[in-house]
């Protein structure tokens, strides 16, 4: 009798959205999802107490004061000494030579990949630099060991088999790439209007380059000598392979040492049962190690929080 | 050349001027210096991954045969191969794709889409930067507290899903921030043109924003397992073993057996003072290295083919 | 034409001679002739794409930064050749000053940003004098000189282009470019702007790019009509209409594209 409402009928009938259907998937999803994400703040607190737990062990059985006083780094020996210096000068040592390695020499890639090379060549350069990133550090350790400590033997005699020297320089070769891939985001980002109006004011490229565009991307510049000094601080297979396992305090490059990385891979590898003293003391250094990039990390944050240039 | 200062005669204009002394040879001297070292940092830091990808070739190539990839490792090295160790490796990267890309790929979508700028949402993007810079070893630590001890009923102790579930939580910042990158990159007038059409947040994600974001995102997974795949440190601290003479069943079971992966097996081998050895592990390194260019190269191309649909 | 308005100026600073431009291949702007007089501003006005920025940046060698860019013709400056291989861009742009569409302050205190232009090129006089010199040219001096330690960046977009106009001053250059200064600011900065460019024209021959009538009339002496036309390529390509005092261009001009752009027909 009434087309219309008999059509409109029709035309409702087509149109059954399952709303609550809708709003149950949505709200399951959100949930599951929302717990996913919380394994990445369940992960920070599984760090903490699985190094606080047996750190705290750790320091009942040996003081704190002779853990940060004690000139030796001896677990095996019946008068077993702890000074965690000792193992923190092997990590200092081998990461200074790395940055000394990796600061110019990926901080001048980067330079050289965003203000000289050619886009057609930056788009092969980066990712062969990238490449250089993505080897695993049991390859540089062989590196390291294989290749060239030997090779720096044969120049110097009196350097060790294993030494600090080979594994900071190769460990410096390992983190430029990052440091190089990040500062250069950091220098591209730098808007053009910058250079072109200090080109204006009568100055070379270079001046450029050191006047305005590194000033202007600092804060992205250190935030990446910081992360790879954390990453230098924390790498361990190369340091492990090829510096040694000799915990000695010293800042002499040419004889084996231990890092704080070296000596859980010591304690891991041998068959050392949980609950003993050697167990409880890799996660003392752990702690230690934690600390050390836990404070860098900070430091990045509030640097590039501080000096940070915000442009439209 | 002739002084640009006698060349250019505006001087004359401006009775100031002569306060300037731009000194300009000197100056593009200076320029000539830092261009040479930008281009001898970059020479050099490609001369090194070229020696390096070269010299391992050279070692370990005469290794590459048959044998090497099907037997198990030995003491006598003329005999050893990286069988378990190749498979312990597949093992584990499996395991660790199946837990890290749905985790990872949830948390960031989460993350991204559904509370963006919230408190939460502040205090997880603190929390990920954190661990994307706490050193693998740590993660190693934390691996042998909570999988091979706390959870061990579960797990097993050292065993391949322990290691799986260490690798996991390794990556996983990698993952979530990548997700976040790629989500950020898909314009929002595509949201605003699904919830115009009545969709609920969770199907304008799933039917236009993730297909979007994809192949950003499997970009970034697959840099992350590239990550995964070659660490050594954590594997080591939670008890790979480096002399495994079996297969794990292909079964449930299979996930709490006792395994080595490829990278520990070439630790052990550099290890050893005996010279055939290093040519085994140089060896190892190929084997590894081909996996990691093949991985690469997937995320190359996934990336390239994203850009073009720009 | 272009002979014709030359004898009606006195001392052209800067004259361009068939001045052809290209990008890679394609010819972006052709033929122009221009003498630029003497402590005078002289305004480029046309529709966008016509080139007038394109011709801007020749004057001070910005184009050599775009490795596709390449100039014909002659463009000289007092008389000498600017593009002949022994005059130096880097010092040419100490002569040439240039101030920017949007305004660029460097990531540095106001002080720095004055300064850092004057200490690469070797000023030898007092630093402080020539900052504050500069300031004052610019007309900021009374809103910055307390602040002087804080980042240019702090400033609002009319300080920072003033900040900027104070940069290129402090080089002690004779020419100042602006590209359209005053696209990216308020009206109101955009008066103060326009009246510190009154004010400095005494001292300095400013060429102005600028999309808005209305200020090239307010501001310049002469003025530059340059329009662009399609190529078979599908490209823009522009050229110079004509050249001539901003009172005949605005009043009396001689094409009749000019009398249509400046009546605001098309454009």
């Amino acid at each position: 009798m009434n087309a219309d409402s008999n059509l409109s009928q029709v035309a409702d009938a087509l149109w059954k959205p399952n709303r609550g259907l809708n709003n149950f998937v949505q709200r399951a999803v959100v949930i599951t999802f929302a717990m996913f994400a919380l394994i990445s703040i369940a992960t920070t607190f599984g760090i903490v107490a699985s190094l606080v737990f047996e750190t705290f062990e750790f320091f009942t059985a040996v003081p704190i004061w002779r853990f940060l006083t004690d000139r030796q780094w001896t677990p095996l020996f019946t008068n077993a000494q702890y000074g965690i210096f000792v193992l923190l000068s092997g990590t200092f040592l081998t990461s200074l030579i790395a940055i000394v390695v990796a600061v110019p020499l990926g901080l001048f890639s980067a330079i050289c990949l965003s203000e000289y090379a050619s886009p057609n060549l930056r788009r092969w350069l980066k990712p062969a630099l990238e490449l250089l990133a993505g080897v695993p550090s049991v390859v540089f350790g062989y590196f390291a060991l294989l290749l060239v400590t030997p090779f720096l033997r044969s120049m110097f005699p009196q350097i060790a088999g294993f030494n600090a020297l080979s594994a900071g320089l190769v460990l410096g070769i390992s983190i430029t790439p990052l440091i190089a891939s990040l500062s250069e985001d950091a220098i591209y980002a730098v808007p053009d209007s910058l250079r072109q109006g200090c080109y204006a004011l009568g100055t070379t490229r270079r001046e450029t380059i050191t006047g305005v565009v590194l000033p202007a991307a600092l804060s992205g510049i250190v935030a990446s000598c910081i992360l790879a000094i954390s990453r230098a601080v924390g790498e361990t297979m190369i340091v492990a392979l090829a510096a040694g396992q000799n915990p000695t305090m010293t800042l002499n490059p040419f004889v084996p040492i231990m890092t704080m990385t070296a000596y859980i891979v010591q304690v891991s590898l041998g068959d050392t049962p949980a609950g003993s003293l050697a167990y409880k003391s890799i996660f003392a250094v752990g702690t230690s190690l934690f600390l050390l990039t836990l404070i860098l990390n900070v430091f990045s944050f509030w640097f590039v929080r501080r000096f940070q240039e915000k442009y439209e | 050349m002739t002084s640009p200062n006698q060349v250019l005669q505006g001087d004359s204009c401006q009775p100031n001027a002569y306060k300037f002394s731009p000194a300009l040879p000197s100056r593009y001297k200076t320029d000539g210096i830092f261009k040479a070292l930008a281009w001898a940092a970059v020479v050099i830091s490609l001369t090194v991954l070229v020696v390096l990808l070269a010299d391992v070739a050279n070692d370990g190539i005469s290794r590459i045969n048959w044998n090497f990839l099907t037997s198990f490792p030995s003491r006598r090295p003329a005999e050893s191969g990286l069988l378990s160790a190749l498979v312990g490796t597949i093992w584990v990267m499996a395991l660790v794709a199946l837990f890290s890309f749905p985790i990872g790929v949830g948390a960031g979508i989460f993350l991204e889409e559904f509370i963006a700028d919230s408190f939460f949402e502040n205090i997880v993007e603190v929390n990920i930067a954190n661990l994307a810079a706490v050193p693998s070893i740590i993660y190693g630590l934390l691996g042998l507290q909570v999988f091979v001890r706390w959870l061990f009923p579960i797990t097993g102790g050292r065993t391949i899903l322990s290691g799986a579930l260490t690798l996991t939580l390794l990556i996983l910042p990698i993952i979530i921030i990548a997700t976040r990158e790629s989500l950020r990159a898909v314009p929002s007038s595509l949201r605003q043109a699904g919830f115009a059409l009545g969709a609920t947040r969770w199907q304008v994600v799933r039917e236009i924003i993730f297909p979007q974001a994809l192949p950003g995102i499997l970009t970034g997974v697959i840099l992350a397992l590239s990550r995964a795949i070659g660490e050594t440190a954590p594997l080591i601290t939670i008890g790979a073993l480096t002399f495994i003479a079996f297969l794990p069943p292909l079964s449930l079971q299979g996930l709490r057996t006792t395994f080595s992966v490829l990278p520990i097996q070439v630790f052990n081998w550099v290890s050893r003072p005996q010279a055939e050895f290093h040519l085994l592990a140089a060896g190892g390194i190929i084997v590894l290295m081909v996996m990691l260019l093949l991985m690469n190269g997937i995320a190359i191309y996934l990336r390239n083919r994203f850009q073009q649909n720009r | 034409m272009v002979s014709e308005t030359t004898a009606t100026m006195t001392e052209p600073v800067i004259q361009m001679e068939n001045l052809n431009v290209y990008y890679g291949s394609t010819l972006a702007v052709r033929d122009v002739n221009i003498n630029i007089p003497y402590n005078q501003v002289m305004a480029f006005i046309g529709p966008s794409g016509c080139g007038k920025s394109t011709v801007l940046r020749c004057l001070n060698r910005m184009n050599d930064l775009i490795p596709s860019a390449r100039v014909e013709g002659k463009v000289t400056y007092h008389g000498r050749d600017i593009y002949s291989s022994d005059v130096d861009a880097v010092d040419l742009r100490r002569r040439v000053g240039m101030v920017f569409q949007k305004p660029n302050p460097f990531p540095k205190s106001i002080y720095e940003n004055i300064a850092f232009g004057a200490r690469i090129n070797g000023y030898q006089g007092d630093m402080d004098e020539l900052v504050e010199d500069s300031l004052r040219k610019a007309a900021i001096w009374d809103e910055v000189k307390d602040q002087l330690k804080k980042s240019g960046l702090a400033l609002s977009g009319g300080q920072q282009q003033r900040l900027c106009i104070a940069r290129a001053i402090a080089l002690q250059p004779d020419v100042i470019l602006m590209d359209e200064p005053c696209s990216a600011l308020d009206p109101i900065s955009t008066l103060r702007v326009e009246e510190l460019i009154n004010q400095l024209k005494d001292q300095y021959t400013i060429v102005i790019v600028t999309h808005n009538m209305q200020q090239a009339s307010r501001v310049s002496d002469y003025t530059a009509f340059f329009n662009a036309e399609a190529t078979e390529q599908g490209g823009k390509q522009g050229f110079l209409v004509e050249c001539d005092t901003t009172k005949t261009i605005f009043n009396n001009p001689r094409e009749k594209s000019t009398q249509e752009y400046v009546s605001g027909r098309f454009g």
